[in-house]
């Protein structure tokens, strides 16, 4: 089957499932939704790996260096003859890469889904969601035009919206729901007016003919786009910190993370799925797209994200260490993953030597897809053993969960950075990008991977080891479906293995071949620093002690304000409800209320009613009134005939 | 009737006519509404037998036309008759004031 | 000062009058004798005007015919002497006054007027040429409307039978 056509079956397949699950929904049973939605999934990630193999080690390469090809492109709205809105699929390194991560979590996350979500109510509509998401996320990874990523950007909102609200009983799952939609839509605002600015400068909306014109040296675009600027930055990188902002708020950094850990709400294998691999790294996928424009014509942009990026990761981290919930601990380890893969962007550069930082972005994407579904899919094991998501609730469970524990020890030291686990290669190359070029960022990123390795541990400690609760081996069990050990076995072996794959040699910022510098020396630090968050975290949390409370209480309003996010959430209710709603909102609500709807429309329709009750006394039914109006209009107009001609 | 100038008879059938239009207008029974019409039919026969007689002698127009208009009158008359009948036993009243249900 | 113009404004008085008093008058039954009255006088004119054949017609279709109806169906429908409310005053002033600005406006037009007759030889409007001319089928014939008119007095009939017919039921 020719490359191409398995390409767009990659994309339909998943939106045919979706159209099938949601349509005739109600006339399948359960587990056959399940059944054909694992199916659709797992045919559409062996296509992918295909596809991957044909794009990587057959036509791919041109001269030595990855180029893009163009699967089918066709017009679908156009404005005039330089912009239109295209509709298209093209593989690229990085669309190619996504291809694999998405459909191959995804398919993971169906199968566990079996088992987990068994006996749910609407199995069959939990289904096509995932479908419609999967379909959401693999369109926005292969767009060609910067709309189209943006239709399906959209799409892919919607469809979190859908599955983080699935328990729509519960108020916080609605709330959550609309929380993620709101932040993401409010952040798509910037991302639209970027769009914007960038189709008005360079007069197209193609992502390549935008990198072309926006990047070749002398071309005119540059010049008109970069000539004003405005409060010290250029239009241009306006424009693109606007489109940032877009992808800022779909991947989480700060100041819009706030919906990441109220997400944790929708059902976990949701959150292993969106929150973990695929969604939250769209912004990271857009900052790649754009990243020519970013690196050549508007570095002064690429060091804001980079700041941005540190900042979120330390902040993050910082929280994670006091959350109680599992899975926010997850969700903030998240935060501070993603912010590292921005960092790592926003360090990069153009040319020989200065692009590590992107390869080492998207190795980061790729191993973090692993090791975080993995862990998010463990937590739904253990989620699923305890009934709580509590960690006080938890605690030696390693005896009764014995695959769930290993898997889940994997992935903590591989998102630790020890080797030879996938996460030490992908971290040790940011780090060594940051250090090349940018060294406080560089510390930032030391300091941040010791904490995290902590609060790993921490998690992991107070999960498997440290018997302190009452659940005891009798009560929980072991899922002894294959259905949710499986994905956790194989999600296990590639964050083990997959820090061996030579990324540099596929995925570069050019599309040549890039080494990435492995340096035993500079390696051993970070190690190190990880190592001793690992120590510090078995000190407090192996055994039952009294430390850390002892710690908590004398940073106590550290420990507070960490607890609590930093309040960010209560500044941000109190900005929108006391001043935007009774500044904005209460006055356009009485604009609406009594002026337009009183004067306009019910002004307009009481007045056409008194006319018309003033006009119909006219239709009496005598015929005589009839017969006087009648002459008097003749009388009338013969003398104007008079009065015209004589 | 040389003598007679042709305006004095155009003047005798308008003010027949505007006298019929003054009964139609005024008129409550509708026999007398009848009554009122055959007023205006006649005043526009004396017109065109004017005409003819004055100003086109040669012709027989006029008297074709006022032919058909006493038959058509005729016709009209009847059928108005039967009408007015129909109503009376219908609403028990031809008062042209009681027969006004076609309105808003 | 020929006998018959005194004869035709003595005739036009009597029609105005009678004219004015068929529609002035508050019983039926008197409107129905003016009316009468009236038609005879503009019979009258015709018969001044030399055009006896209509003035038969007259006489025989409208106040044979016409009246005579008029007259059955008033004791058809109400007992004759009945008197009938009068309109509102306003309604009476409105009327009044449109009709006089009618007549005032007509006549100034009809006095303004130069009409010219065509002085071309007559022909002598008796039964005889009025039945040739209406039976011909040439140029200027009647025959067509002839037979129209004679359907038209067919559906007549026949429709206000169907109209005043009492239906099977009362």
């Amino acid at each position: 089957m020719s490359y191409d056509l398995s390409s767009e079956i990659i994309l339909f397949l998943p939106l045919l499932s979706f159209l099938l699950l949601s349509i005739f929904g109600k006339r399948i049973k359960p587990e056959i939704s399940g059944i054909i939605g694992t199916m659709v999934l797992s045919i559409t990630a062996i296509l992918a790996v295909y596809v991957a193999y044909g794009y990587f080690f057959e036509f791919g390469k041109v001269g030595g260096v990855y180029v893009k090809h163009i699967v089918t492109q066709f017009s679908w709205l156009r404005f005039n003859e330089n912009l239109s809105i295209d509709m298209g699929i093209v593989l690229d390194p990085i669309s190619v890469m996504m291809l694999i991560v998405i459909s191959f979590v995804s398919a993971m996350v169906h199968l566990y889904s079996l088992s987990y979500m068994k006996g749910e109510d609407r199995f069959t509509m939990y289904y096509a969601y995932l479908s419609l998401f999967s379909f959401s996320m693999l369109g926005l990874v292969v767009a060609v035009n910067l709309f189209q990523m943006y239709m399906f950007w959209e799409l892919v909102g919607i469809s979190s919206f859908l599955l983080i609200g699935f328990y729509f009983t519960k108020p916080s799952a609605i709330a959550a729901a609309k929380k993620a939609f709101i932040v993401t839509r409010f952040a798509d605002l910037g991302f639209l007016i970027g769009i914007l600015m960038l189709s008005f400068g360079a007069k197209t909306l193609d992502f390549f003919v935008l990198i072309e014109r926006l990047t070749v040296p002398g071309s005119p675009y540059i010049a008109a786009f970069t000539g004003t600027s405005f409060l010290g930055l250029s239009t241009l990188s306006w424009a693109l910190l606007l489109v940032f902002a877009g992808g800022a708020g779909k991947s989480a950094m700060f100041p819009l993370h706030i919906w990441l850990p109220d997400a944790m709400e929708g059902p976990t294998p949701v959150s292993a799925l969106i929150h973990a691999a695929t969604m939250v790294v769209a912004g990271v996928f857009l900052v790649a797209r754009l990243f020519p424009i970013f690196a050549i014509s508007a570095p002064d942009a690429l060091h804001i994200i980079a700041y941005v990026g540190a900042f979120t990761a330390l902040f993050a981290a910082v929280i994670a260490c006091t959350q109680t919930d599992i899975k926010r601990v997850l969700a903030y380890s998240t935060i501070s993953q993603i912010a590292y893969m921005i960092f790592a962007l926003g360090v990069a550069g153009w040319g020989e030597g200065k692009d590590e930082g992107f390869t080492a972005s998207m190795f980061h994407l790729f191993t973090h897809a692993f090791f975080k579904a993995l862990l998010f899919l463990g937590a739904g094991a253990v989620i699923h053993a305890v009934h709580s998501n509590e960690m006080k609730d938890m605690g030696g469970l390693r005896k009764s969960l014995p695959i769930t524990h290993i898997t889940f020890l994997l992935a903590c030291l591989a998102i630790a950075g020890i080797p030879p686990f996938a996460g030490f290669f992908s971290k040790e190359a940011i780090l060594s990008a940051a250090y090349q070029n940018n060294l406080p960022i560089f510390y930032v990123g030391v300091l941040t991977s010791g904490i995290t390795a902590f609060y790993m541990f921490r998690l992991y400690f107070r999960i498997f080891w440290n018997k302190l609760a009452v659940h005891q081996a009798g009560h929980s069990h072991e899922s002894h479906t294959w259905a949710m050990n499986i994905p956790l076995i194989i999600l296990a072996t590639g964050a083990v293995f997959a820090g061996l794959i030579p990324f540099g040699s596929f995925v570069s910022a050019q599309g040549n071949a890039v080494v990435l510098p492995f340096n035993l020396m500079f390696s051993v630090g970070p190690v190190l620093v990880g190592l001793l968050g690992i120590t510090i975290a078995y000190v407090l949390y192996g055994k039952k002690s009294e430390l850390p409370a002892k710690i908590s209480d004398s940073v106590s309003i550290l420990y507070r304000s960490a607890y609590h996010k930093f309040y960010i959430d209560e500044i941000y209710l109190f900005v929108t409800k006391h001043i935007l709603f009774n500044l904005i909102g209460r006055p356009s609500a009485w604009f609406d209320k009594n002026v337009v709807n009183g004067i306009m429309i019910n002004g307009s329709a009481t007045s056409t009613v008194m006319l018309s009750g003033a006009i119909k006394k006219m239709q009496s039914g005598r015929l005589q009134t009839y017969a006087m109006f009648f002459l008097g209009g003749v009388l009338i107009l013969a003398a104007l005939l008079v009065i015209k001609f004589i | 009737m040389e003598q007679v100038p042709l305006t004095h008879v155009l003047i005798l059938s308008s003010i027949l006519f505007f006298l019929g239009i003054f009964g139609f207008f005024t008129r409550r029974n509708l026999i007398t509404v009848l009554m009122s019409i055959e007023l205006i039919l006649n005043s526009v026969n004396i017109n065109f037998v004017a005409f003819n007689r004055y100003l086109y002698p040669h012709q027989l127009e006029g008297v074709f036309f006022t032919l058909f208009i006493i038959t058509i009158a005729a016709a009209e008359v009847s059928l108005a008759i039967a009408i007015i009948i129909n109503l009376y036993r219908r609403f028990n009243t031809i008062d042209i004031d009681d027969t006004n249900t076609m309105k808003y | 000062m020929s006998a018959s113009t005194i004869i035709f404004y003595i005739l036009s008085a009597l029609i105005v009058t009678f004219g004015a008093l068929t529609v002035f008058t508050k019983r039926i039954f008197r409107a129905a004798i003016f009316l009468l009255l009236t038609l005879i006088g503009i019979a009258g004119i015709y018969i001044l005007m030399e055009m006896q054949f209509i003035a038969a017609l007259q006489i025989v279709v409208y106040v044979g015919g016409i009246v005579v109806l008029i007259i059955f169906s008033i004791f058809l429908t109400s007992s004759g002497k009945e008197k009938v409310n009068p309109h509102t005053a306003v309604r009476i002033f409105t009327s009044a006054l449109l009709a006089a600005c009618g007549m005032i406006f007509s006549i100034w037009i009809i006095s303004t007027h130069t009409f010219t007759p065509a002085g071309i030889t007559p022909i002598d409007p008796s039964v005889r040429n009025i039945g040739l001319q209406l039976l011909s089928y040439k140029d200027f014939g009647y025959v067509f409307p002839f037979e129209v008119v004679s359907i038209l007095l067919l559906a007549a009939l026949v429709g206000s039978i169907v109209i005043a017919m009492k239906s099977k039921k009362q």
